[in-house]
């Protein structure tokens, strides 16, 4: 694959912007301007923005609740997003879900999901609508090592399978479910090898390099656009942060974690490549860094701008048809 | 209005067909279809009229209701066959924790038309995993509909408001009625809007409020107790949510009694949440405690006499009634 300069720079850019998101999240959560909690998905930008770098506005994507990155590399407005993570009324749900509970369905993006494996049967109804209403569309899951192990997953891979569903399972194999080692939780160190079982393709990925998953992502994405059905892809990859924003994090070494961050790091690794290929100066990187961060604080700005919901908007929204 | 006599099983699939050939986004998915027509017949001649409309399933519950909620959220309404009502437990993450709650928490951007069709219900000798009356569990989750027909008519009539309907609807239609016959219109625009109640049978001096299967028990037993000197008023609430409470206080404010009658097991059953209602907002009306009659805490047992004992008998809706009238 051939990238060229604009387009590698755009994903230079929207890793960033996701890197940058999630440490301002993490730095209002810990000054108590966020309720509730939180899970960033730093050191996982490589997963979240090749994939959805080939998808269109019309594609679907179903997430998780470690899904801010899949949000923002799927389009969603930095502004609303924000203001949600704020409990705010101009929020992408008026404060009603917060950070688990974020979509944007003119986007396609059909959901975060508070409950692990959630989403796979979600994009399996998505997908079974794409057929049935003959268009091209894909639709793309992404899920964790964790939920590999729930049942709906397999239900998932198997219909979709069987009727030739144009979907994409991603699985972003963080290493840990919450505190659980995927070594210990996972009956295969490599889940991607699961898919035989549902007669599908399934790739084990470097999850930290962008362009390898963007490769994969674009294989996938054209079977399931041909009509040729599902792909697993196994993005392995690494979560810096703890499962939850505050988690004293028994289970691993600090070391362990230092040794996923500097050259293992998939932004650091983006940058190495794009500065040999000459497409990125040092000048350049920091106008993105720049740009991004102006962005972000734009975003902050109008989110603490924004009033809080009033108590009684509590109960608006539960049906369309009261 | 037509004296056309129907099944409700017939009556499920007249509308069905309707419905599908009024809209082409409306489906049929789930487990056992196609070969059969559905394991009740229910969707009698559907197969051959709308094919790749009517989708056979794996056995896949979660999957089969999350079918359901990403279809419905990318332009279709689908209708989803649960096989038996039963099996929801399979599903409850996407009916309870999807399904239920999408609209609300992402913050009303989305309509989710969805039926969710569920056969439920005892007295087949099914015994416990297949004869249950689950209904209070969805009334008792914020953001989904609940509606349950007795007579072939509400079966048309509500299926067709529900397929219309842009919310989750949990359907609930009992097993053992399908063969009942009644009138139904031939009016394909024959719609019984959700909430709303119909007095089947008016009496001065008892309301019996019932839903489902409970309207034909509460039929025999008014019929008993008018050979007793008294005249029950039969509600048939036919959606608990939402919930028809003017017509519902309409009747007691008549009788000035009210017994409940529902198949579902008594304790933390409809009967309760309703009961709760009439006494605060109806207490001046009241003559007697409201009455509940509903099956015994057990799960369904098998054997004939052990099935017969757990549920509602119309004697234990004419025990009721004759209480609440002291009589």
């Amino acid at each position: 694959m051939s990238d060229d300069a604009k387009t590698l720079l755009e994903l230079y850019r929207r890793m960033v912007t996701v890197r940058q998101f999630e440490t301002m999240a993490g730095e209002y959560f810990a000054a108590g301007e966020i309720p509730g909690f939180i899970h960033l998905s730093i050191g996982q930008e490589g997963s979240s923005v090749g994939i959805c770098s080939v998808l269109r506005p019309d594609d679907y994507v179903a997430t998780t609740h470690r899904g801010h990155g899949h949000l923002i590399a799927k389009g969603a407005d930095l502004k609303r997003m924000v203001a949600e993570l704020f409990g705010r009324e101009t929020g992408y749900c008026k404060g009603k879900g917060g950070s688990m509970h974020i979509a944007d369905f003119s986007l396609g993006i059909l959901g975060a999901n508070g409950v692990v494996a959630g989403g796979l049967p979600i994009i399996t109804g998505a997908g079974l609508s794409i057929k049935l209403r003959k268009t091209d569309q894909v639709a793309v899951v992404f899920f964790g090592d964790g939920a590999s192990n729930r049942g709906p997953v397999h239900e998932a891979m198997n219909m979709c399978s069987i009727w030739d569903l144009p979907v994409i399972f991603v699985v972003e194999n963080n290493q840990y479910a919450s505190t659980t080692p995927q070594s210990y939780s996972c009956s295969v160190g490599d889940i991607c090898t699961r898919a035989a079982g549902y007669g599908m393709p399934g790739t084990a990925v470097d999850g930290n390099d962008v362009l390898a998953v963007r490769a994969a992502a674009t294989e996938a994405v054209a079977r399931a656009r041909a009509g040729e059905g599902p792909s697993l892809i196994e993005n392995k990859t690494y979560r810096i942060r703890g499962h939850f924003e505050g988690d004293p994090q028994r289970y691993r070494e600090a070391a362990e974690v230092e040794a996923w961050q500097d050259e293992k790091d998939p932004l650091n690794r983006f940058h190495q490549v794009l500065t040999k290929k000459r497409i990125l100066t040092k000048k350049k990187s920091q106008q993105i860094w720049d740009e991004v961060k102006a962005r972000l604080d734009e975003a902050v700005n109008f989110a603490k701008e924004s009033p809080f919901p009033k108590p009684e908007d509590a109960l608006a929204d539960l049906f369309a048809n009261p | 209005m037509s004296e056309r006599i129907l099944s409700a099983s017939a009556a499920l699939a007249e509308a069905l067909h309707e419905e599908m050939s009024r809209d082409e986004r409306v489906f049929i998915l789930g487990e056992d279809l196609v070969a059969h027509a559905g394991i009740f017949g229910q969707f009698k001649g559907i197969p051959e009229k709308f094919p790749g409309r009517i989708i056979d399933t794996p056995i896949s519950e979660a999957c089969i209701a999350g079918c359901g909620v990403g279809s419905a959220l990318t332009g279709m309404r689908p209708v989803v066959d649960f096989h038996f009502s039963d099996f929801v437990t399979c599903g409850m993450d996407e009916l309870c924790n999807q399904a239920a709650k999408i609209r609300y928490m992402f913050g009303g951007q989305v309509k989710l038309p969805m039926v969710v069709w569920c056969p439920d219900g005892a007295g087949l000798r099914a015994a416990a995993q297949h004869s249950q009356s689950l209904e209070s569990w969805f009334v008792h989750t914020p953001g989904v509909k609940v509606v349950i027909p007795s007579e072939p008519a509400d079966v048309k009539g509500l299926i067709k408001a529900s397929i219309r309907d842009d919310d989750p609807v949990m359907f609930f239609q009992h097993k053992r009625l399908f063969a009942k016959e009644g009138p139904v219109p031939e009016d394909p625009e024959f719609i019984i809007p959700l909430g709303r109640a119909a007095i089947k049978r008016e009496g001065k001096d008892v309301s019996l409020l019932t839903y489902g299967s409970g309207f034909y028990t509460c039929t025999e037993a008014a019929k008993k107790l008018a050979q007793e000197g008294l005249e029950a008023e039969i509600v048939d609430l036919r959606s608990l949510k939402p919930l028809d409470m003017e017509t519902v206080a309409e009747s007691v404010r008549k009788t000035f009694r009210a017994v409940i009658v529902h198949e579902a097991c008594l304790t933390g059953g409809f009967g309760a949440e309703l009961a709760a209602r009439i006494q605060f907002e109806l207490f001046d009306f009241l003559d007697a405690p409201v009455g509940r009659v509903g099956a015994k805490d057990v799960p369904i047992p098998f054997s004939p006499p052990l099935e017969d004992f757990v549920l509602p008998s119309v004697d234990d809706v004419v025990a009721a009634a004759k209480a609440a009238c002291y009589r």
